[in-house]
């Protein structure tokens, strides 16, 4: 294993025109003994499909928790539209977390709502004056659009581990979400249904002008929805880049990922 | 990490032989640390309780499904125990009481044991292993599926919609359930009295209510509402709680919550009866 110890500084270049959703500097996290994020660095810009890469147990899914705030970090900056999230104030976190799509990788389903109120709670949650028709429409388009439209009166423990994964990405992207932050949407789907929610992410990020990051090991995946990578390994972005550049990269750790 | 691992496996007897064979200081001691950690924690946990009970928003909705879930799916299970509670005590208690020719205070003393102590725990240990495990059991479950950050994404204050409701509906329910199950009890009693005996339905109990005091009833009730609220926050505290990365989780903490729920139940039991005492002299 070749070693990269320095941290790469994101290029905020790639989109000079554009805004900054989310910024981290210098972020660090540790569980106790376990330093999971050393020194993490990145920029995600407006409409921009960021995809990250990294092996099993890196921090991949804490390093996407902080930014919506469900763990905290140690260190370091954070700025979600271009507010640092350690200086706001727990209202005004609420409120921006409204912008942010979640996709837990275990699909974190309400075991004892049906799929309907699966997808109903995040709606009825935060559009207080929602009606019941147009609530109706969006549960049925957003079904609609993983391929789920007649499991809608069944309970999540009658679905595959498949369905789960789809009616899950299905909850997050009811609200069209601005940030939407994915942690592994296609594993455990066979490689037809990967590409459809693959090409189901890019859909979303042209039609509401969504900003993604992407968590992924499926390099599929990666190379359909990616406008830029960053791969993680022991606490710091390893290496950044486009898919072309970091699929034939000189490191051979980081090639490893593509072959 | 290959290398370690086929490291490990080489090391495995070295390894056994090393753990110290008399450690039981070094367990006391940490089991000393634990219990006031864990009694600091729920202390925590209360306050944080009574902090968000208070705020808004109010879950209304919810708090109405549970108390449902909580309260209604228990009347059958406490129906059919409070009736063979009745039976039983009665057809026990009645050779005693005959001996010293009181079988006509069959009805009265039976009346007494279930309204002022019998009923209220029995009942309260029934929904401790009914509820409280449940309660541990799907907060616990929640929390490993990741179901409780889902809520905190979706603009959801979780311990608002799942800790502060279930907490108040099992405060508020198994008062309820006491008073049904006692009257239940109440029947069976009356069905025992009549097996050997013939005592009209409207004697066997105008005989209980003219010797029934306010003080027999009251502080009897007044006490399961404390009981409900140390069952409801027990078995959150545990399902909330629970330590993700363990093995078993959920099963540990629906057993944890019927267990310290349970002795709860007799520790407010015991203080409950010291007070009142207190209070009658
Ligand atoms: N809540 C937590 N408490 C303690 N340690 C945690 C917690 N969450 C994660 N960790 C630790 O942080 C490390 C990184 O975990 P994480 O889930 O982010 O990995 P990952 O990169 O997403 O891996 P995978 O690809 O397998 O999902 C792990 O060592 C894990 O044990
Ligand atoms: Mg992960």
């Amino acid at each position: 294993m070749t070693n990269i110890k320095t941290s790469i500084k994101t290029e905020k270049s790639s989109n000079p025109n554009g805004e900054i959703v989310v910024e981290m500097e210098h972020l660090k996290k540790s569980f106790e003994n376990n330093n999971v994020l050393l020194d993490i660095n990145l920029v995600l810009n407006k409409k921009e499909n960021l995809v990250i890469l990294g092996k099993s147990g890196t921090g991949k899914s804490v390093l996407i928790k902080c930014i919506v705030g469900l763990v905290e970090h140690d260190e370091g900056k954070l700025k979600l539209f271009g507010q640092s999230i350690s200086e706001l104030k727990e209202k005004e976190l609420t409120n921006l977390r409204r912008k942010i799509g979640f996709l837990f990788q275990s699909g974190a389903l309400y075991d004892s709502m049906t799929v309907r109120e699966n997808l109903e709670f995040p709606l009825k949650r935060q559009l207080i004056s929602i009606s019941k028709k147009e609530i109706n429409t969006l549960v049925e388009e957003a079904l609609e659009n993983v391929g789920l439209s007649d499991t809608i009166e069944l309970s999540p423990s009658e679905l595959s581990g498949g369905m789960r994964k789809r009616l899950g990405l299905a909850r997050t992207l009811i609200l069209k979400p601005e940030i939407m932050l994915y942690d592994e949407p296609t594993t455990g789907l066979d490689p037809i249904t990967s590409k459809e929610i693959s090409k189901l992410i890019i859909e979303v990020q042209e039609k509401y002008n969504t900003s993604s990051i992407i968590i992924t090991h499926d390099i599929e995946c990666a190379k359909l929805t990616a406008n830029r990578m960053i791969v993680i390994k022991d606490g710091i972005c390893a290496a950044e880049g486009l898919y072309k550049d970091l699929e034939s990269s000189s490191d051979k750790w980081v090639k490893s990922f593509f072959e | 990490m290959k290398k370690r691992i086929l490291e490990h496996f080489k090391n495995r007897k070295d390894k056994e032989e090393t753990i110290p064979k008399n450690n039981s200081g070094i367990i006391s001691h940490s089991v000393f640390n634990k219990f006031f950690l864990e009694v600091a924690s729920i202390t925590i946990f209360t306050l944080r309780f009574f902090k968000e009970a208070i705020k808004p928003p109010y879950e209304i909705n919810e708090l109405m499904k549970q108390s449902f879930l909580i309260g209604f799916k228990s009347l059958s299970l406490v129906a059919v125990t409070s009736f063979i509670l009745g039976l039983v005590l009665t057809v026990q208690s009645r050779p005693t009481l005959a001996k010293f020719g009181a079988e006509s205070m069959l009805p009265v003393m039976v009346a007494v044991s279930i309204i002022r102590e019998i009923g209220p725990v029995i009942i309260a240990l029934i929904f401790a292993g009914k509820v409280g495990s449940g309660i541990g059991a799907e907060l616990a479950s929640m929390n490993v599926t990741e179901q409780i950050d889902a809520m905190q994404v979706s603009h959801t204050n979780p311990f608002n919609y799942l800790v502060v409701t279930r907490v108040i509906s099992a405060t508020f329910m198994l008062p309820l359930l006491v008073i049904f199950g006692d009257t239940i009890g109440l029947l069976g009693s009356y069905v025992a009295v009549n097996i050997k005996g013939n005592v009209s339905f409207s004697l066997f109990f105008s005989q209980i209510f003219q010797s029934l005091e306010f003080m027999d009833v009251f502080p009897a009730i007044l006490k399961t509402f404390f009981f409900g609220f140390a069952i409801g926050l027990i078995g959150c505290y545990n399902g909330y709680y629970a330590n993700k990365g363990t093995e078993g989780v959920v099963g540990k903490a629906a057993n944890s919550a019927v267990v310290y729920a349970s002795l709860m139940v007799f520790v407010i039991d015991m203080m409950a009866v010291q007070i009142l005492t207190l209070f009658q002299n």
